[in-house]
Parts: C-alpha cells; sequence; structure tokens
C-alpha cells in the first residue's frame, strides 16, 4: 500500500467535487437565466402569456458549466486511478471504490454522448447525482485502502464489476428518463411543461430513449451475471447459491426481461412502461444500497 | 354412446384451453413477475442452504413466527414447491410460446418475402419520384449486396432484412430452456461434500472421508471419482492494519491413478480432477496434545480440530479422553493471540499463532460417547460430569489435574476442503453464453422490408421496419440516391 497515492487521490477526489459543485451551479444558473418573463408588448388579444427561454443568453454560462464537468470529470479520474495505485488492485474493492468508479462512469458517459447529442438539459442533474454519490462516498462509505481479501483476487473482479458498473449506471440514466417522462407527462396533461423544461424532447422521444437505453445495456447486464456465475465457481463451489446479492440481480434481471416483452410483445407505452422502468431501476438501487449495508451473504466484504 | 364420449370431449376442451392460458403471452409475463417476486423473500429470511445457523438462531428468537414460516418453506424458498411450481410453469409456458414460433420462423425463412402490397403510400416510408426505366435493377442491385432477400417481379420487387432478430429472440428463449437443463442435471446428478483435513494429512475421495455429503437424487456412490490430495502446507496471510485475511494457499500432493503432481490451490484456484474440482473453503487450527493418566501411560494423543469463532480465530473445540478411566474431558478454547480482555477473559487479537493459548475446563465422568445420542464433536455434555478445574497451556507445558496431565505439543492448521461434482454445469454455462448472443441478435438487429415498384413513369418507393428500429429513414435515403443519381 502506497500513502501518497492514498492522498493524491483523496485529495484529488475532494477536489474533484469542488469543480462538479461549481458546475452544478453554472448549469442551474444557465436554466434559471434562461427563462425570460414574457413581455407585455409581445402579446396580443387571445394569446396566453407564456414564458419563453432564450439559452443565447445564457450560452456562455453552458459553456462553463460544461467545462466544469469535463475538468471534474479529469480529477476524478485522477482519483480513482490513485486510488487503484495506492491498494494494488483495481479500485472497485469495496462499496467506496465501486461508488468513485461509478460516478467516473456515470458522468463519461454523459460527457461521451454530448458529443452527439444535445443533452445539456441532463446537465443541472448529471452534476447533482454525481456530487450526491462522491458526497455520499466520501462521508458514509470511506475506507482506508486496503489490499483485496482473497475471494477477490481474480481476473473476473475487473470483467464482473465493470459490467455491472456500466450496466447499473445505464439503467440509472434510463430511470432519470423514464422519471422525466413522467413529470412532464404529468406537466403537459395539467396545461403545458415548466418554462425550464422546455429544451428537454418530447414526451415520445424521452419514451423511446429510455426503452433504448435499457434495451441496449440488458445484455451487458446479462453478461455480468453469468460471470459473475463463473467467478463464483471458481471461488465458492457453486455458480448459483441464491446469495442476497444474486437473488437480487436476478430479480433486477427478470423485472427488466419483463419490461422488454411488455413492450416489444405486448406494446406497452408511456405512463405504464415508465413506471416498469423505474420499477426494475430501483430492485437494481435497493440490491446496491440496501444488500451492501444491511444485507449478509458473500457478496459483503470487509463491512461494506 | 354420445353420452359417454361428452365428458372427454369436454376434458379435452378444457385441456386445450388450459394450455392456450398457460402459453399466453400475458401468462408468462405474469408468471415472469412472480417468480421475481417469489425470489425476495429468500433474500431477506435465513436460507438453510446457505446460512443454517442463522436459520437455528431465528428459531430460538422467533419461535413461533419461525415455525409458521416453516409451514411455507419460507427457509427453503429456492427448493420448496411453490416456487418449483412457478419456475415451472414459467418454462412450459416458454416452451410452449417458442416452439410453434420457431417453426414459423423456419418456414418464414424459407418462405420467399411477401408480395407487394397494393397501396404502399399508407407504409412508414414512402416516395415517389419519376423513373428512368431502370430502377429495379438498380435496385435489385443494391439489395443484394445489402444482402437482402428478394423477391422479384415483372415491375415490383420486395424485398426483407433481419432474420437474424427473430432467430436470435427464439435462440435465446431456447437457451434458457438449457440452462434449466443444466441446472436440474446438476442437482440430481452432483455431489456435494465437506471435509476437514489437517496439515501433514491426507484426504481419499471415498464417502467415509466426508464430515458432511450430499448426493443428487440420481446419484450412486459408485460415480465417485477415486483421487488422493496430501495436504502439505497450509499459509495465511494477514494485513497487520486490519487482521483481515490477504492471501491463502495451500500445497498439495494429489494422486489420481499413477498421476502424481504438486499443487497449488488458492481461494480462486481450486484443484480439478475431471469434473469434480475441489476447493479451498476454511481453514483453523488444531491442538496436538498427549493426555496420561496417573500412572503415567498415555490415555490420548493427536489433533483435535478447533471451530473458529471470529475473524481472529478464537476457536472452541473439545477433547475426549473415553480411554481414561474414569472419563475426562476437557471444554476448551485456543487463542492464537492471547490477551486479557477486562470484559471478556482470555481474546485473541490476531488471527496467526503469535501467542498461542489453549484455556479449558477439565470434566470427569461419562461422556455419554455409548448413549446413542449424537455427539458434537466441538461440545461435551457435561451435566452428570464433575468439575476438576480450570487450566491454560501455552505450546510445550503440561498441566496437571487430579487424575492425570496433558501437553500442548504443537498447533497445526486444519483446510476445510469443499468437493463438488456438478456435471450439468457446462450445459448451464454453454446456455449462459448461447443466451447473450440470443440476446443481442434480438435486441439490436432489426427487421424491415422494402419494396420498389414500377408504375410506367413513376418509381414507387416504400419501407416498413418492425419494432420501430431506427436508420430506416437513413437506409432509404442511400437507396434513393442510388436510383436517383444513375439516373
Amino acid at each position: 500500500m502506497d500513502k501518497s497515492w492514498a492522498y493524491i487521490s483523496n485529495y484529488s477526489i475532494y477536489v474533484a467535487m469542488a469543480i462538479f459543485a461549481l458546475s452544478f451551479f453554472a448549469h442551474a444558473f444557465e436554466t434559471a437565466f434562461a427563462v425570460r418573463a414574457p413581455k407585455v408588448a409581445d402579446s396580443t388579444e387571445g394569446t396566453l402569456l407564456t414564458k419563453t427561454l432564450d439559452y443565447d443568453r445564457t450560452e456562455k454560462a453552458a459553456r462553463v458549466a460544461t467545462a466544469l464537468m469535463a475538468l471534474g470529470t479529469i480529477a476524478l479520474f485522477i482519483g480513482v486511478i490513485a486510488r487503484g495505485l495506492s491498494n494494488g488492485h483495481v479500485p472497485w474493492g469495496n462499496m467506496y471504490e465501486f461508488s468513485i468508479t461509478g460516478a467516473l462512469t456515470f458522468v463519461s458517459a454523459y460527457l461521451v454522448a454530448l458529443r452527439k447529442y444535445d443533452l445539456r438539459w441532463l446537465g443541472l442533474l448529471i452534476s447533482f447525482s454525481v456530487l450526491l454519490t462522491l458526497g455520499t462516498a466520501i462521508t458514509l462509505l470511506y475506507r482506508d485502502s486496503t489490499p483485496l481479501v482473497p475471494a477477490l483476487k481474480s481476473t473476473w473482479l475487473v470483467i464482473h464489476v465493470i459490467a455491472a458498473i456500466i450496466s447499473g449506471g445505464i439503467f440509472l440514466l434510463a430511470n432519470v428518463v423514464a422519471g422525466a417522462y413522467l413529470y412532464l407527462e404529468n406537466a403537459e396533461s395539467k396545461g403545458g411543461r415548466p418554462a425550464w423544461a422546455h429544451r428537454v424532447p418530447q414526451l415520445d422521444v424521452l419514451d423511446q430513449l429510455s426503452y433504448r437505453l435499457v434495451a441496449f445495456v440488458f445484455p451487458l447486464w446479462t453478461f455480468s451475471v453469468i460471470a459473475g456465475a463463473i467467478w463464483a465457481e471458481a471461488a465458492w463451489g457453486r455458480y448459483w447459491g441464491w446469495d442476497p446479492k444474486e437473488t437480487w440481480a436476478f430479480i433486477t434481471w427478470v423485472a427488466y426481461a419483463a419490461y422488454l416483452h411488455a413492450r416489444v410483445t405486448v406494446g406497452w407505452r408511456g405512463k405504464r412502461a415508465a413506471w416498469l422502468c423505474i420499477f426494475a431501476g430501483s430492485t437494481f438501487l435497493f440490491n446496491y444500497v440496501y444488500i451492501n449495508i444491511w444485507g449478509t451473504g458473500k457478496h459483503v466484504y470487509s463491512g461494506l | 354412446m354420445s353420452q359417454i364420449e361428452l365428458p372427454e370431449l369436454g376434458f379435452r376442451s378444457l385441456l386445450r384451453y388450459i394450455w392456450r392460458q398457460l402459453t399466453s403471452m400475458r401468462t408468462a409475463l405474469i408468471l415472469l413477475m412472480m417468480m421475481g417476486i417469489a425470489a425476495i423473500p429468500g433474500s431477506l429470511i435465513p436460507q438453510r442452504l446457505s446460512n443454517p445457523i442463522a436459520v437455528r438462531d431465528y428459531f430460538a428468537a422467533y419461535p413461533e413466527r419461525a415455525e409458521w414460516y416453516d409451514r411455507f418453506s419460507l427457509f427453503d424458498v429456492y427448493g420448496s414447491s411453490w416456487f418449483s411450481a412457478i419456475y415451472i410453469l414459467l418454462f412450459i409456458s416458454l416452451i410452449g410460446c417458442v416452439l410453434p414460433r420457431t417453426i414459423e420462423h423456419f418456414h418464414a425463412m424459407r418462405a420467399e418475402p411477401p408480395a407487394t402490397p397494393r397501396n404502399l403510400n399508407r407504409l412508414e416510408y414512402h416516395q415517389v419520384f419519376e423513373s428512368a426505366g431502370n430502377e429495379l435493377d438498380l435496385a435489385s442491385a443494391w439489395l443484394k449486396q445489402k444482402r437482402f432477400r428478394i423477391r422479384k417481379g415483372d415491375r415490383d420487387i420486395s424485398a426483407e432484412k433481419g432474420y437474424l432478430r427473430e432467430t436470435g429472440n427464439l435462440f435465446f428463449h431456447l437457451s434458457l430452456i438449457l440452462i434449466l437443463v443444466g441446472v436440474s442435471f446438476g442437482s440430481l446428478f452432483g455431489l456435494r461434500g465437506e471435509a476437514i483435513v489437517n496439515v501433514g494429512e491426507r484426504f481419499i475421495n471415498v464417502p467415509t472421508s466426508y464430515d458432511s455429503l450430499t448426493l443428487g437424487k440420481l446419484n450412486s456412490n459408485s460415480n465417485i471419482s477415486p483421487f488422493v490430495i496430501e495436504v502439505e502446507e497450509f499459509v495465511a496471510t494477514y494485513n497487520p492494519k486490519t487482521n483481515a485475511a490477504t492471501d491463502y494457499s495451500m500445497k498439495v500432493r494429489t494422486i489420481e491413478g499413477d498421476k502424481v503432481k504438486e499443487q497449488l490451490v488458492k481461494v480462486n484456484k481450486p484443484l480439478t480432477f475431471g469434473d469434480t474440482r475441489v476447493y479451498l473453503q476454511a481453514n483453523g487450527y488444531a491442538p496436538i496434545v498427549t493426555v496420561r493418566d496417573s500412572t503415567g501411560s498415555v490415555v490420548f494423543q493427536g489433533p483435535v480440530t478447533f471451530l473458529p469463532q471470529d475473524g481472529n480465530l478464537r476457536s472452541i473445540g473439545s477433547i475426549k479422553v473415553p480411554d481414561a478411566n474414569p472419563q475426562v474431558g476437557f471444554v476448551a478454547s485456543l487463542l492464537p493471540t492471547y490477551e486479557r480482555s477486562q470484559s471478556d477473559g482470555g481474546i485473541s487479537v490476531y488471527p496467526e499463532l503469535l501467542r498461542p493459548k489453549l484455556l479449558f475446563s477439565v470434566w470427569s465422568g461419562d461422556l455419554g460417547l455409548d448413549s446413542g445420542i449424537p455427539q458434537s464433536v466441538y461440545r461435551i455434555d457435561t451435566t452428570g460430569m464433575s468439575n476438576l478445574g480450570l487450566g491454560s497451556l501455552s505450546v510445550g507445558e503440561t498441566f496437571q489435574y487430579s487424575g492425570g496431565t496433558i501437553t500442548l505439543e504443537k498447533i497445526i492448521p486444519w483446510v476445510n476442503l469443499q468437493v463438488v461434482d456438478d456435471p450439468g454445469k457446462s450445459y448451464a454455462l454453454f446456455g449462459g453464453i448461447a443466451a447473450i448472443l440470443g440476446l443481442i441478435f434480438s435486441l439490436y438487429g432489426r427487421r424491415r422490408r422494402i419494396w420498389v415498384r414500377l408504375n410506367g413513369i413513376q418509381v414507387e418507393v416504400a419501407a416498413l421496419s418492425k419494432n420501430n428500429a431506427p436508420g430506416l429513414e437513413k437506409e432509404m435515403a442511400e437507396l434513393v440516391t442510388r436510383l436517383k443519381g444513375s439516373a
């Protein structure tokens, strides 16, 4: 164990959090100040006075917000790498390391997608969730870096866990989109979107997007479960043992399988599909939070 | 006669009705969700299979509730009749769904694409432009190059692509059946056993060597493959800061037939003998003691397995000396790195043998070994025995009690070997890999149809994609450019 790497890691993560916080404020500023109150002069009889959005006014703030996001990601990247160097193994040996690596994957996925699609409407939410994840990780889940327990010393740690991290990140992203769908659907049925949400894509686009995300990552989640089974066979002498973590991975798999069938075969769309998507995503979250912290079984290592 | 035939007809149609209901998509979905929900209690209530001690504790803490739970097999969820009922129904439903579709798909793959419909303008994509006359040839060349299946008419082309989507879909569901077959095969013909072996001793793979042995329902003992494992050395290393284990490794000499090999076993590196694998599962300590009677003759000598109780390997055990007269027993605990705590008395503060100490109480009387009641090797029922006092020993020391002496010669480690023979696991693995491949094709594949028709001076192009797969617009734009470009 190298102490100095551990310090570098911790400081980088604090720095990353500060930058993400700034990015969050820049995103908030961008959205808040783009909303323009209706001008009385613009209104003619019979038209409703609605707030409009003028993103040209806040384009600079938006650029700053994205630049800060990229900078924060670099700091986080250094933090994750240094953590790995400090304990001599891939940085996902416990829940703290899993969280920082997960946050890095999540925000990197956003930045990569941003190059192709205009997803800046998600920036506020992304910077907030990353901040929340890192904050929880460093205050509640932090553990000094230690070598791995014997059962974790395997190539499968890299394969199984990275597949689980990526799947989890995308499942949660699909949940965010489904949540946005439900919120906006409700708002629209009551008269219209709030001004700040005008940039968010149309409902049917959100509906398709959450489905695409799930359909895209479902094979990877299946792979993660099967890779876990192969590893369990080598480490524990059985490939499936209904350990709580395995059971909930299975439940998540079943829930998403039901979601895909409901969409493709039965033709569910809109609200019902969004709720099912959120239900499936919460089984993943339950597995990550509840089973890791309060659960029992073979997936619980050294406290957390 | 007709009165006799009627109920039979009724019975048949009832069966047909049940079958149709069971294999409907809706039922399959409900069963799928039910299976997910049914799996939940097993993750929240301790299970006999994975944690029998927690189940025993649960019975002690909430006897009444535990009894009710037990009535519904809530301590054995995954082997319970209701859980089996759900997954068996689900798989019947799945087979009933997939088999007819496989046959249908097989015919569809060999058939030509369907004829061009009369009204193309109602389709997802539709465009009309002026004809130069050669569009059909251009279109058919392009479609061939893109590996569409083509049906060519006089004035129209109908093409289809993306059968792999349905193939992948069926392949995925069939491989789920293969996984289930693998799991059942493993549990019916498999073997799972555990044995504690002291370092320096050997394990011979025969049923009597096991401390516990579970055979699959259809496995006869004769299937046990013969091999011998000599445990030569076991080393556990610990992190001095956290006391957590960082590595376990075991050196063994294995003998299988006339093959003798030196091998190294670690947690993620089991031994393999054909289908059978041997895992390093747990470890602990066994003190070697010598007990002498008052005349000085040895009445007991050898290693005694102690059972670890915590991360620092505080271990409990009992030394039973039935050959002494009267019989003597030692109720003992072994502390690898001894320290005294104000509240708990003797404790161990590190899992290695840095300052080992054996603490015990000596009992004299009937050990109850001939009573016919099964005895724990780690405990002694001291009712009816008389206490001869307390003692403690470091390695090499001897303790004297009224009736004899006990000497702690040495402390050796033991390992718990888990032997698993699962003849179904390669089927399950193969099924798993096939399932992922099938999923990839079924979720990423795009099935679409394209039509091109000449209407005298006009060309009509139309397309339809199943499941709203993206990319149709782009593909059609490419086709239209090709058709127009050469005009």
